[in-house]
Protein backbone atom coordinates (compact mmCIF):
# COMPACT_ATOMS: atom_id res chain seq x y z
CA UNK A 1 0.00 0.00 0.00
CA UNK A 2 1.27 3.43 -0.90
CA UNK A 3 1.76 5.71 2.02
CA UNK A 4 1.71 9.47 1.70
CA UNK A 5 4.91 11.12 2.78
CA UNK A 6 3.98 13.52 5.52
CA UNK A 7 7.41 14.28 6.92
CA UNK A 8 9.91 16.47 5.12
CA UNK A 9 12.77 14.83 3.22
CA UNK A 10 15.65 14.08 5.56
CA UNK A 11 18.72 16.23 4.93
CA UNK A 12 21.32 14.89 2.52
CA UNK A 13 24.16 13.68 4.74
CA UNK A 14 26.98 14.58 2.36
CA UNK A 15 25.54 18.10 2.11
CA UNK A 16 25.44 18.32 5.91
CA UNK A 17 28.97 17.00 6.34
CA UNK A 18 30.37 19.27 3.63
CA UNK A 19 28.42 22.32 4.72
CA UNK A 20 26.62 22.73 1.38
CA UNK A 21 23.87 25.36 1.32
CA UNK A 22 21.01 25.16 -1.22
CA UNK A 23 21.89 27.06 -4.39
CA UNK A 24 25.59 27.23 -3.58
CA UNK A 25 28.29 26.36 -6.09
CA UNK A 26 28.82 22.88 -4.59
CA UNK A 27 25.06 22.29 -4.46
CA UNK A 28 24.82 23.03 -8.16
CA UNK A 29 27.84 20.85 -8.83
CA UNK A 30 26.36 17.87 -6.97
CA UNK A 31 23.03 18.29 -8.71
CA UNK A 32 24.71 17.78 -12.07
CA UNK A 33 25.15 14.16 -10.99
CA UNK A 34 21.70 13.68 -9.47
CA UNK A 35 21.78 9.88 -9.39
CA UNK A 36 25.12 9.86 -7.55
CA UNK A 37 23.74 12.37 -5.05
CA UNK A 38 20.50 10.49 -4.51
CA UNK A 39 22.02 7.01 -4.36
CA UNK A 40 24.87 8.01 -2.03
CA UNK A 41 22.11 9.15 0.31
CA UNK A 42 20.18 5.93 -0.33
CA UNK A 43 23.28 3.94 0.65
CA UNK A 44 23.56 5.89 3.88
CA UNK A 45 19.87 5.36 4.60
CA UNK A 46 20.06 1.64 3.83
CA UNK A 47 22.85 1.25 6.37
CA UNK A 48 21.78 3.62 9.10
CA UNK A 49 18.11 4.51 8.65
CA UNK A 50 16.43 1.51 7.06
CA UNK A 51 12.70 1.85 6.49
CA UNK A 52 12.25 -1.84 7.27
CA UNK A 53 12.75 -1.95 11.04
CA UNK A 54 12.91 -5.70 11.09
CA UNK A 55 16.18 -5.62 9.16
CA UNK A 56 18.04 -3.30 11.51
CA UNK A 57 16.59 -2.71 14.90
CA UNK A 58 17.76 -2.10 18.44
CA UNK A 59 21.05 -3.75 19.08
CA UNK A 60 22.03 -3.91 15.44
CA UNK A 61 21.39 -0.20 14.80
CA UNK A 62 23.48 0.76 17.83
CA UNK A 63 26.21 -1.61 16.72
CA UNK A 64 26.32 0.01 13.28
CA UNK A 65 26.69 3.47 14.78
CA UNK A 66 29.53 2.32 17.01
CA UNK A 67 31.34 0.68 14.10
CA UNK A 68 30.83 3.81 11.98
CA UNK A 69 32.23 6.05 14.72
CA UNK A 70 35.29 3.80 14.96
CA UNK A 71 35.81 3.50 11.20
CA UNK A 72 35.55 7.19 10.39
CA UNK A 73 37.72 8.27 13.34
CA UNK A 74 40.43 5.88 12.15
CA UNK A 75 40.57 7.69 8.82
CA UNK A 76 40.53 11.22 10.20
CA UNK A 77 39.48 13.58 12.96
CA UNK A 78 37.10 15.41 10.66
CA UNK A 79 33.45 16.38 10.12
CA UNK A 80 32.46 12.87 9.07
CA UNK A 81 34.04 11.32 12.16
CA UNK A 82 32.34 13.90 14.40
CA UNK A 83 28.96 13.13 12.83
CA UNK A 84 29.17 9.39 13.44
CA UNK A 85 30.65 9.91 16.86
CA UNK A 86 27.62 12.00 17.85
CA UNK A 87 25.25 9.32 16.58
CA UNK A 88 27.12 6.61 18.46
CA UNK A 89 27.04 8.69 21.65
CA UNK A 90 23.27 9.07 21.30
CA UNK A 91 22.87 5.33 20.87
CA UNK A 92 25.27 4.02 23.51
CA UNK A 93 27.37 6.67 25.31
CA UNK A 94 29.40 4.21 27.34
CA UNK A 95 30.55 2.03 24.49
CA UNK A 96 30.88 5.06 22.18
CA UNK A 97 33.49 6.59 24.48
CA UNK A 98 35.51 3.37 24.42
CA UNK A 99 35.19 2.92 20.67
CA UNK A 100 36.25 6.48 19.86
CA UNK A 101 39.21 6.31 22.26
CA UNK A 102 40.27 3.03 20.66
CA UNK A 103 40.03 4.58 17.19
CA UNK A 104 42.03 7.65 18.14
CA UNK A 105 44.77 5.44 19.58
CA UNK A 106 44.74 2.98 16.66
CA UNK A 107 44.69 5.59 13.87
CA UNK A 108 47.74 5.16 11.64
CA UNK A 109 48.73 5.60 7.98
CA UNK A 110 47.63 3.44 5.10
CA UNK A 111 47.30 1.60 2.94
CA UNK A 112 50.03 -0.76 4.06
CA UNK A 113 50.53 -4.49 4.23
CA UNK A 114 51.78 -7.57 2.44
CA UNK A 115 50.49 -8.53 -0.97
CA UNK A 116 49.31 -12.07 -1.63
CA UNK A 117 50.64 -11.73 -5.20
CA UNK A 118 54.08 -13.28 -5.70
CA UNK A 119 55.25 -10.56 -8.07
CA UNK A 120 54.42 -7.71 -5.69
CA UNK A 121 56.40 -8.84 -2.66
CA UNK A 122 58.91 -6.01 -3.10
CA UNK A 123 56.04 -3.55 -2.49
CA UNK A 124 55.14 -5.01 0.90
CA UNK A 125 55.09 -2.47 3.72
CA UNK A 126 54.54 -2.78 7.43
CA UNK A 127 52.48 -0.80 9.89
CA UNK A 128 50.52 -0.92 13.11
CA UNK A 129 47.81 -3.58 13.14
CA UNK A 130 44.98 -3.32 15.66
CA UNK A 131 44.05 -5.95 18.15
CA UNK A 132 41.81 -4.93 21.04
CA UNK A 133 43.16 -5.44 24.55
CA UNK A 134 41.39 -8.06 26.65
CA UNK A 135 39.87 -5.39 28.88
CA UNK A 136 38.36 -3.64 25.84
CA UNK A 137 37.07 -6.93 24.48
CA UNK A 138 35.41 -7.61 27.82
CA UNK A 139 33.67 -4.23 27.77
CA UNK A 140 32.58 -4.28 24.12
CA UNK A 141 31.87 -7.97 23.70
CA UNK A 142 33.40 -10.40 21.21
CA UNK A 143 31.03 -9.55 18.40
CA UNK A 144 31.62 -5.79 18.34
CA UNK A 145 35.34 -6.21 19.01
CA UNK A 146 35.69 -8.54 16.03
CA UNK A 147 33.94 -5.94 13.87
CA UNK A 148 36.31 -3.18 15.00
CA UNK A 149 39.36 -5.32 14.28
CA UNK A 150 37.95 -6.05 10.83
CA UNK A 151 37.20 -2.36 10.23
CA UNK A 152 40.81 -1.46 11.05
CA UNK A 153 41.97 -4.09 8.56
CA UNK A 154 39.72 -2.70 5.82
CA UNK A 155 40.63 0.93 6.50
CA UNK A 156 44.41 0.53 6.62
CA UNK A 157 45.46 -2.71 4.93
CA UNK A 158 42.70 -3.96 2.65
CA UNK A 159 45.27 -5.93 0.63
CA UNK A 160 45.72 -8.21 3.67
CA UNK A 161 42.00 -8.94 4.03
CA UNK A 162 41.80 -12.69 3.56
CA UNK A 163 39.67 -15.72 4.25
CA UNK A 164 40.94 -15.95 7.82
CA UNK A 165 39.74 -12.41 8.54
CA UNK A 166 36.18 -13.39 7.61
CA UNK A 167 36.50 -16.57 9.66
CA UNK A 168 37.32 -14.40 12.69
CA UNK A 169 34.02 -12.59 12.18
CA UNK A 170 32.09 -15.81 11.75
CA UNK A 171 33.68 -17.20 14.92
CA UNK A 172 32.53 -14.09 16.80
CA UNK A 173 28.93 -14.66 15.76
CA UNK A 174 28.60 -12.77 12.48
CA UNK A 175 26.34 -14.54 9.96
CA UNK A 176 27.19 -14.52 6.25
CA UNK A 177 24.51 -11.89 5.60
CA UNK A 178 25.80 -9.74 8.46
CA UNK A 179 29.40 -10.00 7.21
CA UNK A 180 28.23 -8.61 3.86
CA UNK A 181 26.45 -5.69 5.54
CA UNK A 182 29.44 -4.98 7.81
CA UNK A 183 31.79 -5.02 4.80
CA UNK A 184 29.50 -2.62 2.95
CA UNK A 185 29.24 -0.33 5.96
CA UNK A 186 32.99 0.08 6.42
CA UNK A 187 33.61 0.33 2.68
CA UNK A 188 30.79 2.82 2.07
CA UNK A 189 32.19 5.08 4.79
CA UNK A 190 35.55 5.07 2.98
CA UNK A 191 33.65 6.50 0.00
CA UNK A 192 31.48 8.98 1.88
CA UNK A 193 34.32 10.42 3.95
CA UNK A 194 36.43 10.93 0.81
CA UNK A 195 33.61 12.59 -1.14
CA UNK A 196 33.20 15.07 1.70
CA UNK A 197 36.95 15.75 1.80
CA UNK A 198 37.06 16.10 -1.98
CA UNK A 199 34.13 18.51 -2.19
CA UNK A 200 35.40 20.61 0.71
CA UNK A 201 38.79 20.82 -0.98
CA UNK A 202 37.25 21.93 -4.28
CA UNK A 203 35.49 24.69 -2.39
CA UNK A 204 38.63 25.63 -0.49
CA UNK A 205 40.66 25.88 -3.68
CA UNK A 206 38.10 28.14 -5.30
CA UNK A 207 37.91 30.47 -2.30
CA UNK B 1 58.85 -17.51 -11.76
CA UNK B 2 56.03 -19.90 -11.02
CA UNK B 3 52.57 -18.72 -10.14
CA UNK B 4 51.49 -18.83 -6.53
CA UNK B 5 49.02 -21.63 -6.21
CA UNK B 6 46.32 -22.60 -3.81
CA UNK B 7 44.35 -25.80 -3.76
CA UNK B 8 41.83 -24.79 -6.38
CA UNK B 9 43.10 -21.91 -8.48
CA UNK B 10 46.06 -19.96 -9.78
CA UNK B 11 46.47 -16.47 -8.37
CA UNK B 12 47.66 -13.63 -10.61
CA UNK B 13 51.32 -12.71 -10.07
CA UNK B 14 51.00 -8.94 -10.27
CA UNK B 15 48.88 -6.07 -11.63
CA UNK B 16 47.69 -6.88 -15.13
CA UNK B 17 45.25 -5.76 -17.81
CA UNK B 18 44.40 -9.39 -18.53
CA UNK B 19 40.92 -10.60 -17.73
CA UNK B 20 40.85 -12.18 -14.26
CA UNK B 21 38.28 -14.23 -12.43
CA UNK B 22 37.25 -13.84 -8.81
CA UNK B 23 36.17 -16.42 -6.25
CA UNK B 24 34.20 -15.55 -3.11
CA UNK B 25 35.22 -16.59 0.41
CA UNK B 26 31.57 -16.84 1.45
CA UNK B 27 28.66 -18.52 -0.26
CA UNK B 28 26.76 -16.31 -2.69
CA UNK B 29 22.98 -16.38 -2.45
CA UNK B 30 21.75 -19.24 -4.66
CA UNK B 31 20.11 -18.08 -7.89
CA UNK B 32 16.93 -20.02 -7.10
CA UNK B 33 16.52 -18.06 -3.85
CA UNK B 34 16.58 -14.60 -5.47
CA UNK B 35 13.35 -12.61 -5.15
CA UNK B 36 12.24 -9.31 -6.66
CA UNK B 37 13.84 -7.30 -3.87
CA UNK B 38 17.13 -9.02 -4.70
CA UNK B 39 16.75 -8.34 -8.42
CA UNK B 40 16.12 -4.68 -7.64
CA UNK B 41 19.42 -4.69 -5.69
CA UNK B 42 21.22 -6.38 -8.59
CA UNK B 43 19.87 -3.60 -10.89
CA UNK B 44 20.68 -5.61 -14.04
CA UNK B 45 19.14 -9.08 -13.89
CA UNK B 46 22.21 -10.42 -15.72
CA UNK B 47 24.31 -9.70 -12.65
CA UNK B 48 22.68 -12.73 -11.02
CA UNK B 49 25.28 -14.73 -12.97
CA UNK B 50 28.10 -13.13 -10.95
CA UNK B 51 29.27 -14.72 -7.68
CA UNK B 52 30.38 -11.28 -6.50
CA UNK B 53 26.99 -9.65 -6.97
CA UNK B 54 25.11 -12.66 -5.62
CA UNK B 55 27.23 -12.47 -2.48
CA UNK B 56 26.57 -8.73 -2.11
CA UNK B 57 22.85 -9.25 -2.74
CA UNK B 58 22.64 -10.71 0.75
CA UNK B 59 22.02 -7.03 1.57
CA UNK B 60 20.04 -5.94 -1.50
CA UNK B 61 19.34 -2.32 -0.53
CA UNK B 62 22.95 -1.32 -0.04
CA UNK B 63 23.95 -3.25 -3.17
CA UNK B 64 21.34 -1.41 -5.21
CA UNK B 65 22.56 1.98 -4.02
CA UNK B 66 26.19 0.97 -4.56
CA UNK B 67 25.51 -0.15 -8.12
CA UNK B 68 23.54 2.97 -9.06
CA UNK B 69 26.27 5.24 -7.66
CA UNK B 70 28.86 3.24 -9.61
CA UNK B 71 27.00 3.49 -12.92
CA UNK B 72 26.35 7.21 -12.59
CA UNK B 73 29.94 8.08 -11.65
CA UNK B 74 31.40 6.14 -14.56
CA UNK B 75 28.74 6.15 -17.27
CA UNK B 76 26.95 9.51 -16.94
CA UNK B 77 28.18 11.32 -20.03
CA UNK B 78 26.59 14.70 -19.25
CA UNK B 79 29.81 16.71 -19.37
CA UNK B 80 32.66 16.34 -16.93
CA UNK B 81 35.66 14.05 -17.18
CA UNK B 82 36.12 11.86 -20.29
CA UNK B 83 35.33 8.21 -19.60
CA UNK B 84 38.95 7.10 -20.03
CA UNK B 85 40.08 9.42 -17.26
CA UNK B 86 37.33 8.35 -14.87
CA UNK B 87 38.67 4.84 -15.39
CA UNK B 88 42.21 6.12 -14.82
CA UNK B 89 41.12 7.51 -11.44
CA UNK B 90 39.55 4.13 -10.60
CA UNK B 91 42.66 2.23 -11.68
CA UNK B 92 44.88 4.58 -9.66
CA UNK B 93 42.90 4.10 -6.46
CA UNK B 94 42.95 0.33 -7.06
CA UNK B 95 46.72 0.41 -7.66
CA UNK B 96 47.27 2.25 -4.37
CA UNK B 97 44.98 0.01 -2.33
CA UNK B 98 46.38 -3.11 -3.97
CA UNK B 99 43.24 -4.47 -5.58
CA UNK B 100 44.66 -6.48 -8.47
CA UNK B 101 41.22 -7.54 -9.67
CA UNK B 102 39.69 -4.02 -9.67
CA UNK B 103 42.81 -2.58 -11.28
CA UNK B 104 42.67 -5.17 -14.05
CA UNK B 105 39.10 -4.26 -15.01
CA UNK B 106 39.52 -0.50 -14.88
CA UNK B 107 42.98 -0.42 -16.42
CA UNK B 108 41.48 -2.35 -19.32
CA UNK B 109 38.64 0.17 -19.61
CA UNK B 110 41.10 3.08 -19.39
CA UNK B 111 43.18 1.53 -22.19
CA UNK B 112 40.14 0.86 -24.32
CA UNK B 113 38.78 4.39 -24.07
CA UNK B 114 42.12 6.22 -24.25
CA UNK B 115 43.97 3.94 -26.71
CA UNK B 116 46.98 4.41 -24.40
CA UNK B 117 47.55 0.79 -23.39
CA UNK B 118 51.26 1.21 -22.75
CA UNK B 119 50.82 4.20 -20.45
CA UNK B 120 48.15 2.35 -18.49
CA UNK B 121 50.47 -0.64 -18.25
CA UNK B 122 53.21 1.60 -16.83
CA UNK B 123 50.82 2.73 -14.11
CA UNK B 124 50.31 -0.92 -13.22
CA UNK B 125 53.99 -1.91 -13.51
CA UNK B 126 55.71 1.13 -12.00
CA UNK B 127 52.93 2.34 -9.76
CA UNK B 128 51.61 5.83 -9.19
CA UNK B 129 55.00 7.50 -9.74
CA UNK B 130 55.02 6.52 -13.44
CA UNK B 131 55.33 9.58 -15.70
CA UNK B 132 52.26 9.53 -17.95
CA UNK B 133 52.28 13.16 -19.07
CA UNK B 134 51.07 16.08 -16.97
CA UNK B 135 47.32 15.65 -17.47
CA UNK B 136 47.31 12.00 -16.45
CA UNK B 137 49.92 12.62 -13.75
CA UNK B 138 47.62 15.22 -12.21
CA UNK B 139 44.68 12.79 -12.19
CA UNK B 140 46.76 9.93 -10.75
CA UNK B 141 48.19 12.24 -8.07
CA UNK B 142 44.73 13.49 -7.08
CA UNK B 143 43.26 9.97 -6.92
CA UNK B 144 46.25 8.80 -4.88
CA UNK B 145 46.10 11.69 -2.40
CA UNK B 146 42.42 11.03 -1.82
CA UNK B 147 42.99 7.29 -1.41
CA UNK B 148 45.75 7.25 1.19
CA UNK B 149 44.76 7.42 4.85
CA UNK B 150 44.65 9.97 6.30
CA UNK B 151 43.73 11.92 3.18
CA UNK B 152 46.42 14.09 1.62
CA UNK B 153 44.08 15.67 -0.91
CA UNK B 154 44.69 19.42 -0.92
CA UNK B 155 43.78 22.57 -2.88
CA UNK B 156 47.09 22.14 -4.74
CA UNK B 157 45.74 18.91 -6.27
CA UNK B 158 42.62 20.75 -7.39
CA UNK B 159 44.67 23.59 -8.87
CA UNK B 160 46.86 21.12 -10.72
CA UNK B 161 43.75 19.49 -12.24
CA UNK B 162 42.43 22.91 -13.22
CA UNK B 163 45.78 23.76 -14.83
CA UNK B 164 45.55 20.72 -17.13
CA UNK B 165 42.08 21.74 -18.29
CA UNK B 166 39.60 20.16 -15.89
CA UNK B 167 36.55 22.19 -14.91
CA UNK B 168 34.65 21.85 -11.61
CA UNK B 169 32.51 18.95 -12.83
CA UNK B 170 35.52 17.06 -14.19
CA UNK B 171 37.37 17.61 -10.92
CA UNK B 172 34.31 16.36 -9.01
CA UNK B 173 34.34 13.30 -11.30
CA UNK B 174 37.96 12.57 -10.32
CA UNK B 175 36.95 12.87 -6.66
CA UNK B 176 33.96 10.57 -7.04
CA UNK B 177 35.79 8.05 -9.23
CA UNK B 178 38.64 7.71 -6.73
CA UNK B 179 36.31 7.79 -3.71
CA UNK B 180 34.06 5.13 -5.18
CA UNK B 181 36.99 2.77 -5.65
CA UNK B 182 37.83 3.12 -2.00
CA UNK B 183 34.41 1.52 -1.49
CA UNK B 184 34.70 -1.07 -4.27
CA UNK B 185 38.32 -2.09 -3.58
CA UNK B 186 37.56 -2.94 0.03
CA UNK B 187 34.65 -5.18 -0.91
CA UNK B 188 36.50 -6.95 -3.70
CA UNK B 189 39.68 -7.43 -1.64
CA UNK B 190 37.99 -8.68 1.50
CA UNK B 191 35.22 -10.93 0.19
CA UNK B 192 37.20 -13.11 -2.23
CA UNK B 193 40.32 -13.76 -4.30
CA UNK B 194 41.32 -12.85 -7.86
CA UNK B 195 41.98 -15.81 -10.12
CA UNK B 196 44.29 -15.79 -13.14
CA UNK B 197 42.79 -16.73 -16.47
CA UNK B 198 43.32 -20.41 -17.20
Amino acid sequence: MEQRVTTSTPPDVIDVLTGIAPGSRLDELRRRRPVTREQAQAAYAALFEPSDDSAVSGESADERRLIAAFTTRLAGDDATAAFYRARAEQADPERAAIVVAEAAAAATEGPFGSYPEAGLQQENTDGARYRAADAVRAQLGDRLTAALEHAHLLVFRPREADRAALAALTDAGWSTDAVVTLSQLVSFLAFQQRVVIGLRTIEEEAA
Amino acid sequence: MSAATTTDHIAPERFTQEQLGWTPYLEPKPVEDLDERDYDGLVDRGRAASDYFRLLVRDPEILGARTRVDKDIFYNTEGGLPRAERELAAASASRVNGCVFCASVHARFASHHSKRHDDVQRLLDEGISADLGERWNAIVAAATALTVTPSQFSPAHVSRLRAVGLDDLAIADVVHGAAFFNWANRLMLSLGDPVAAA
